[in-house]
């Protein structure tokens, strides 16, 4: 279900929006277990992630840590629960060991299930617009240049 | 205006749902004011100030006659706008294309 829809609704805020075809109970999960994030949460190809760590409780900790695999750098985040409402909403601290912005981002996973499907909702609220911007222009991952010829697609996105 | 100070007005100008749904509007084709106000439940001044933020981030031009003069879309800062919104995306596609493997995975296991 490729339907993965990325907006920016305030100065301070990325939001993404997507649809999977699973129950809500198995998207949390693969969201919430270790040895399940470790599967699909790698960014740009080539990369994986032999650290994943969850406390998931309010006030505890997590910790993700990626490698690449190409040339052996790593890249590594963490924070802390502030709200847990299991299988719908988690709100977390997130912060990079190196981070190119600054300040703490508050992250909002929410996820409704309607018909067996499950709509995720995410939105990181960084510290200020020039925050938001800079990790927008990273790209989350600096150098992956995409060709692109879209605009039409986008306008008529933004119109919906 | 500085690339990055251009990109920043852009973004700004993206979060308003109001400005959005103008752009949109525009993307079919020139438009008056009076055109653009005509859906939104909203006084033309209102919808002028909207059109001014989307002018200062050079995303419509058009508006030395503010009342007849047609407003246009300007593409380019709209593209570099959406060039980093769809590489944030293309990153985030990859993630959700692996994890949707992975529940098909667990939907299969559930299964008696």
């Amino acid at each position: 279900m490729s339907n993965l829809k990325v907006t920016t609704p305030s100065d301070r805020e990325i939001a993404m929006s997507r649809t999977f075809d699973a129950p809500r109970q198995l998207v949390w999960d693969a969201h919430t277990k270790p040895e399940l994030v470790k599967r699909w949460l790698l960014g740009p190809p080539g990369w994986s992630m032999p650290v994943c760590r969850i406390d998931l409780r309010v006030g505890g900790a997590y910790r993700y840590e990626w490698r690449s695999d190409k040339d052996g750098s790593t890249m590594a985040m963490g924070g802390v629960y502030r709200e847990i409402k299991a299988p719908e909403r988690i709100v977390s601290t997130e912060k990079f060991d190196d981070p190119w912005y600054e300040g703490e981002a508050v992250d909002t996973l929410v996820l409704t299930e309607q018909g067996g499907k499950t709509t995720l909702t995410t939105t990181v609220r960084y510290a200020s617009q020039a925050t938001r911007d800079a990790v927008l222009k990273s790209g989350m991952t600096g150098g992956v240049e995409q060709s692109y010829d879209r605009l039409a697609d986008v306008l008529a996105s933004l119109g919906r | 205006m500085q690339a990055t100070h251009r990109l920043d007005a852009v973004f700004a100008a993206l979060a308003d749902p109001t400005r959005r749904a103008i752009l949109a509007r525009l993307a079919a084709g020139e438009r008056s004011v009076m055109e653009l106000a005509q859906p939104f439940d909203m006084s033309q001044p209102a919808v002028s100030k909207h059109l001014k933020v989307l002018e200062r981030a050079g995303l419509i031009s058009g508006a030395r006659d503010r009342q007849r003069r047609p407003r246009k879309l300007e593409p380019k800062p709209l593209a570099a706008a959406t060039r980093w919104l769809e590489r944030y995306r293309r990153l985030w596609e990859g993630n959700y294309q692996r994890l949707d493997a992975l529940l098909e995975e667990l939907k299969a296991k559930e299964r008696p």
